[in-house]
């Protein structure tokens, strides 16, 4: 898996799935709904965010929801890595099943907003490059590990059923 | 070594003979909850791209309950597609606008002591009052029940919550869960939530199911209510017969917890949330000057038969404020059938209330009764979050049926024990 290297977007404590995918817009295409991804906690997220970069999280994120729209908003808006303190459980199964790395990081408050991440998902290294501080965090689970390696549930999936048709 | 009953059923789930605390099992599913909002049209195409159908659709249940009834061409769409999805794959149990699953799995005897189940939505954690293992997943990772008809888990921790004695008049299970979500906080992740005492004892199948319904606000990976006589006759009641062993599905008695935490409920007063979060919350008396526009009674969690019940007992005699708007969306035909009987909605519609169709309703926004900028709600549901019931601003308060009637007549937050003599 690639290093990630991109600006940190700062979120505060217990930043819920309804505020990254908000039901008004269930109905509404995947364009639509990033628009207003996270609107109500940081308004400017959804029009500055840039592919690669970085949320910078406390804890319990994605907390409530099992809504994977949360997860995909976040991608489809190029967010690359979810960094936190914590996070709510679906949420975390969900941003590891469509390969969004999601890394718990005691050390979240020390970043900035603005500051350039470099985050190697699998070693478990974040920099923070600005400051020149470095974190050893915990890895994606080992487990899991081939899983968000392939790119997510999805093309796993579709791994392990070619090679079952082809034996 | 002695063990919980969530090691129990994981171990059974897996195959193996014991599980600890920590691992990672795979488990075979007994039952998995698709829903029309995270199932069918979420899943059906992930299906077609990986050219396979579900592993075993007689151990799916499919309801459509977030997008009903249809109210654009773009939630008809939805529907039409949940309906030709249970019709292609042969889902029998399948329910159409009848109710919202996680209430229609009790009303149907669906659930029994020791199963592991898995719903494609949080509150999927509701089945747990049924002394079964059932959680929530994502839509992606229920594609995989589909194809596998397995799921990973990592063996939780068990938080044991014990109550020991009698409600007040007026105080019910959505109390002590409002309670427990500022108490134990909303970040348990790696614990079973397991209630337990002589309280929970005394509670309803219903009343259970609010207190496992909302180990999802608790952060848990799920709640649990040991099964006993109260449950074997809750399935009877569904035309179920349970199975010898069923209550053999219990903790052994040194099985070791994470933590014990005992309650009395004998002095609880009526809890409320306030905005932004479930874990907001207080007694009632702490917000009796809060103005409200809107009394919502809805959802999984909290428009059972029982919620309405409550609901009719405040409202007899008396009438929705002036200025103040009641809305009620039964959570299932069943109980909208029950009520209508025995004269509950009756007492509600005379009271002024505003009957809505069954379903998830308003809860998430996603059907009617959303609220404008700025207004002010009081709500039997389970999420506050801002947002989650339409305007950014609008201002949510949870409480219990009694609480949000007793609110709807006084105009403002009021207590229920006011009201009940």
């Amino acid at each position: 898996m690639k290093t990630i290297e991109g600006r940190a977007w700062l979120f505060g404590d217990g930043i819920n799935t309804d505020a990254m995918a908000p039901g008004l817009y269930f109905k509404s295409s995947m364009d639509e709904m990033a628009r207003h991804c996270l609107e109500s906690e940081d308004p400017q997220f959804a029009r500055g965010v840039r592919p690669g970069d970085v949320i910078v999280a406390g804890r319990n994120f994605g907390v409530g929801s099992a809504r994977e729209q949360a997860v995909m908003a976040l991608t489809h808006l190029g967010v690359a890595a979810v960094l936190a303190v914590s996070f709510g459980r679906i949420f975390y199964r969900n941003a590891l099943n469509f390969g969004l790395p999601a890394l718990t990081f005691p050390d979240a408050a020390s970043v900035r907003a603005g500051d350039l991440l470099r985050v190697q998902p699998v070693a478990g290294r974040i920099e923070n490059v600005s400051t020149a501080a470095v974190f050893a965090v915990p890895g994606i689970p080992a487990h899991l590990m081939a899983m968000v390696e392939a790119g997510g549930l999805m093309p796993w999936l579709k791994a392990r059923l070619s090679k079952d048709t082809g034996q | 070594m002695p063990h919980t009953l969530t090691q129990k059923i994981l171990a059974r789930a897996a195959g193996r003979q014991h599980v600890s605390p920590g691992e990672i099992v795979t488990c075979r599913v007994d039952l998995a909850l698709l829903l029309d909002s995270g199932g069918p049209r979420r899943i059906w195409p992930r299906l077609k791209e990986l050219g396979v159908g579900v592993w075993d659709p007689d151990r799916v249940v499919l309801c459509s309950d977030h997008f009903t009834p249809a109210v654009d061409a773009e939630s008809a769409a939805i529907l039409q597609l949940t309906r030709e999805f249970a019709r292609h794959f042969g889902i029998q149990r399948f329910f159409d606008m009848r109710g919202i699953g996680h209430v229609l799995l009790a009303e149907q005897g669906l659930l029994a002591p020791g199963m592991f189940a898995v719903g494609g939505d949080s509150h999927s954690s509701m089945g747990g009052a049924f002394g079964c293992f059932m959680a929530g997943f994502g839509a992606i990772e229920m594609t995989g029940v589909m194809v596998t008809g397995e799921i990973w888990i990592q063996v939780p921790e068990t938080l044991r919550v014990n109550w020991s004695g009698r409600f007040a008049p007026g105080v019910v299970a959505k109390d002590i869960v409002l309670f427990l979500c500022r108490t134990l906080g909303m970040e348990n992740g790696g614990h079973v939530v397991e209630y337990g005492g002589e309280t929970v004892r005394n509670l309803s199948i219903w009343e259970r199911m609010v207190l496992t319904n909302m180990a999802a606000e608790l952060g848990a990976e799920t709640g649990l209510v040991e099964a006993d006589e109260v449950t074997l006759a809750a399935l009877r009641a569904a035309g179920r017969e349970p199975a010898a062993d069923a209550l053999d599905w219990r903790g052994d008695p040194n099985a070791t917890y994470a933590a014990v935490h005992d309650f009395s409920a004998t002095d609880l007063p009526p809890q409320v949330a306030a905005p932004h979060s479930p874990g907001n919350s207080g007694p009632v008396g702490t917000f009796d000057t809060v103005r409200i526009d809107q009394a919502y009674i809805g959802a999984c969690v909290g428009a059972k038969l029982t919620d309405l019940r409550m609901v009719a007992e405040v409202l007899k005699n008396r009438t929705v404020a002036r200025g103040t708007r009641l809305l009620v969306a039964p959570a299932s035909t069943q109980a909208m059938t029950a009520a209508a009987a025995d004269g509950t909605l009756a007492t509600i519609t005379a009271a002024g209330a505003y009957i809505l169709p069954t379903g998830c309703g308003a809860c998430a926004a996603l059907g009617a009764g959303v609220l404008a900028e700025n207004e002010v709600c009081i709500s039997s549901t389970n999420r506050n979050f801002r947002g989650r019931m339409g305007a950014n601003s609008a201002q949510v308060y949870l409480a219990s049926p009694y609480t949000v009637a007793a609110s709807a007549v006084a105009g403002r937050i009021a207590d229920p024990r006011e009201f009940l003599t």
